[in-house]
């Protein structure tokens, strides 16, 4: 962090500032200094994309919150509100709620890279572990989020997944009463929510300062798994990463701008522009596209605490990854056998999120329990024993050797841009 | 090597499998035929004329029992909608009692309508209306045309992503209005509980004698509304239901969606800058890499 900085003061201003708190060396050791791996990828430009969504979404829910009502009665038409009358409300709030999918299309591809390239084996065990910390958080406030509105959707999304805590033996339906702040969900739920919503944003940016301050210190992992061994190595986070993050971060918003102003309702629900009634269940209760992965393992199970077991268990495992994952290798792109089982992971993954929107029946059932069950083995059978069983492919001896080998660098004399020919 | 292959391969069968069920499991959701409208797309706008015959439409027929509460007259001479003029929605405000109060003497009282006024729903609440229309409630028109949707399955719902359908409310709307068959199906008998439509996507079909003939959708609260000549057009467009169906579901996405003309607009200006400096940035960041073997 600061260390990486050889900064020097010159104005009189900045000495006194910096005798005072080191602000300007830790930013610059930080964010323009920071030795950085020179062979990332693409797929690393998702960490700098999320800030860029967490700030988003702070910047257009702070502007909601000054027009939306957390009341059961007035919610759904305080949301028509902003939607009809606000200046430009529409906007805020279709940013605001497609950007929640958005955040999460762009966590899922970061948490794939880190499986992919092993980013969470030592020495980034912690930056993993709080990196699914902010999954977790990130999980809680979505979820909250979506209630808000009072729609259908929201109402039975909330009634359902707030029952699963009475599945916990003894103090569940205790718990569940906290919960609700009553005997339903209602009033007093949508309260909490409202406020635990706005709360949870600022945790995540605190847990996210944590998670950018450990593998600062351990350093980037990179597409070869290999630490930096000379100064060849790294360069300087600022311009080379600042700008390519930035071009990476203009891409992704044409993506999010195509949702938001084009089809801003594809990935909701239409049962939620019906207002919340307790009396009337939907045909079908779906959460948010991002939960259907952890739903389906949670219908998987024919028995409701077990349900709930599997389900918080399917994140858990993602906790203990680290020290089940054997290989001595880091980076995937090293291991032939692994390789393959990513992406059948990968596939995986898919296709429980498909299983999660159909109907809990028949086929489904099954198809659903086949996914979970190798969800579940992926991590605690196959990554231990594919450390012993795999013959992994040789790993470069650093980076820059790496970087020449495979062809897309040329000599320094010969580089200038051979894409433009 | 060869017993990934297969596994991959099984998986694949069993995705296939998966994809291929939901006809059989999810029984005879209707078909709705996606329809040309002209809000459609990125450059999509209200027809004006359209909106404003399906206001007609409206006021005429559907008013008698659907609510419009979360439209103001106000917003009928809002940019992209019917757009009327300023004195044209005056008029048609002043045209409906609202009940206002209290006043000095602490009643209540009726006045005629102006421009901040939400236009009044027929029914004072939800009893008032499930007793006038023999225990079914007919749904308030604001929002209806984004709360309904024909399920669109697997694969066809990533195509739409791209393809930028959103209109699945109003080609559902025009799919009901315009399916009601000139005689039940007979084995559904004479005493039905309402009228069936095969379109409709709130009910099914339970009768055992028509286990058989495959019916889609099922008995709706809702009487056909319209039929030829209804509602005068004095603008010279045919008279017909289909005609009729057309314009209240565009009328009905405006309501749901006002600010759609301005979304789009904006949406384009917000492409064409992205990109562009999307294309900046991609040259900026060769030129400032140019040197750095990665």
């Amino acid at each position: 962090m600061a260390g990486h900085s050889n900064y020097v003061p010159q104005s009189a201003a900045a000495k006194w500032l910096e005798s005072r708190l080191p602000v300007i060396s830790l930013m610059r050791g930080s964010f323009v200094d920071f030795p950085t791996p020179k062979n990332l990828n693409y797929w690393w430009t998702f960490g700098g994309i999320l800030f860029f969504m967490l700030i988003a979404q702070l910047i257009t829910g702070i502007v909601l919150a000054m027009h939306y009502t957390p009341n059961a009665g007035l919610a759904f038409d305080s949301v028509e509100h902003i939607m009809r009358d606000v200046n430009f409300g529409w906007m805020l709030r279709y940013l605001h709620s497609n950007g929640a999918s958005m955040f999460f299309i762009a966590v899922y591809i970061h948490i794939f890279r880190g499986l992919y390239y092993g980013s969470y084996k030592a020495p980034r065990e912690i930056s993993w572990i709080l990196g699914v910390i902010i999954f977790l958080i990130m999980m809680g406030t979505a979820f909250m989020g979506y209630v808000l509105p009072w729609g259908q959707m929201s109402f039975w999304g909330a009634t359902v997944i707030t029952n699963l805590f009475s599945a916990i033996p003894m103090v569940g339906d205790a718990i569940r009463t906290w919960l609700w702040g009553g005997f339903a969900v209602d009033n007093a739920t949508l309260n909490r929510f409202f406020s635990l919503h706005y709360l949870l944003p600022f945790m995540i940016f605190g847990v996210v300062i944590l998670h950018v301050w450990a593998f600062h210190t351990t350093g980037n992992n990179n597409p070869t798994g290999v630490q930096p061994k000379t100064k060849q190595d790294t360069i300087p986070f600022h311009p080379y990463y600042t700008v390519k993050d930035f071009f990476a971060i203009i891409v992704f918003m044409i993506v999010f701008a195509w949702f938001a102003f084009y089809v801003p309702n594809y990935m909701g629900h239409p049962d939620n522009y019906i207002e919340a009634n307790p009396l009337v269940t939907p045909a079908h209760i779906v959460p948010e596209w991002y939960f259907l992965p952890f739903y389906a393992i949670l219908r998987a199970v024919p028995d409701k605490l077990g349900g709930v077991a599997a389900m918080f268990g399917a994140i858990a495992v993602l906790f203990v990854l680290p020290w089940l994952d054997t290989s001595k290798v880091r980076s995937g792109a090293y291991r032939p056998l692994f390789k393959q089982f990513f992406w059948i992971f990968a596939l995986n993954a898919v296709a429980l999120g498909y299983l999660g929107a159909m109907p809990a029946e028949g086929t489904y059932v099954l198809l659903a329990r086949i996914c979970t069950v190798y969800y579940f083995a992926h991590f605690l059978i196959i990554l231990p024993m594919l450390g012993f069983l795999e013959k992994p492919r040789p790993v470069p001896t650093s980076i820059s050797e790496a970087v020449l080998k495979s062809g897309s660098g040329k000599p320094a004399g010969a580089a200038a841009a051979p894409e433009t020919k | 090597m060869s017993t990934m292959i297969k596994m991959v391969r099984s998986l694949a069968a069993v995705a296939a499998i998966a994809a291929a069920t939901p006809a059989l499991a999810a029984g005879e959701a209707p078909h709705i035929e996606r329809e040309q409208w002209s809000f459609s797309g990125p450059f999509g706008f209200y027809d004006r004329g359209q909106v404003q015959r399906g206001l007609k439409v409206y006021r005429e027929v559907c008013a008698s029992c659907h609510g419009l509460r979360q439209v103001a007259f106000r917003n009928l001479a809002d940019y992209g909608g019917p757009s009327f003029t300023e004195d044209q929605a005056k008029q048609i405000a002043s045209e409906y009692t609202v009940v206002d109060g209290p006043n000095d003497d602490g009643d209540m009282y009726e006045r005629p309508g102006i421009l901040a006024d939400k236009f009044p729903s027929p029914f004072p609440n939800e009893q008032a209306a499930r007793a006038s229309n023999g225990g079914a409630y007919p749904p308030d028109f604001s929002l209806l045309a984004k709360a309904r949707a024909g399920h669109r399955g697997f694969p066809w719902f990533v195509f739409d992503a791209v393809t930028q359908y959103q209109e699945q409310g109003p080609d559902y709307i025009y799919a009901l209005l315009t399916s009601y068959p000139e005689d039940n199906p007979a084995c559904l008998g004479e005493d039905i509980d309402g009228y069936y439509n095969p379109k409709f996507l709130g009910g099914s079909v339970t009768a055992e004698e028509c286990a058989h003939e495959h019916l889609t959708g099922g008995p709706i609260g809702m009487a056909p509304p319209l039929s030829e000549e209804i509602v005068e057009y004095t603008d010279g467009t045919p008279m017909t239901v289909e005609q009729y169906a057309r314009d209240v579901a565009a009328f009905m996405m405006w309501a749901a969606e006002p600010h759609l003309e301005e979304r789009k607009k904006i949406g384009f200006r917000v492409m064409v800058f992205l990109i562009f400096f999307a294309g900046l940035l991609y040259f900026t960041k060769k030129k400032l890499w140019r040197n750095v073997d990665h």
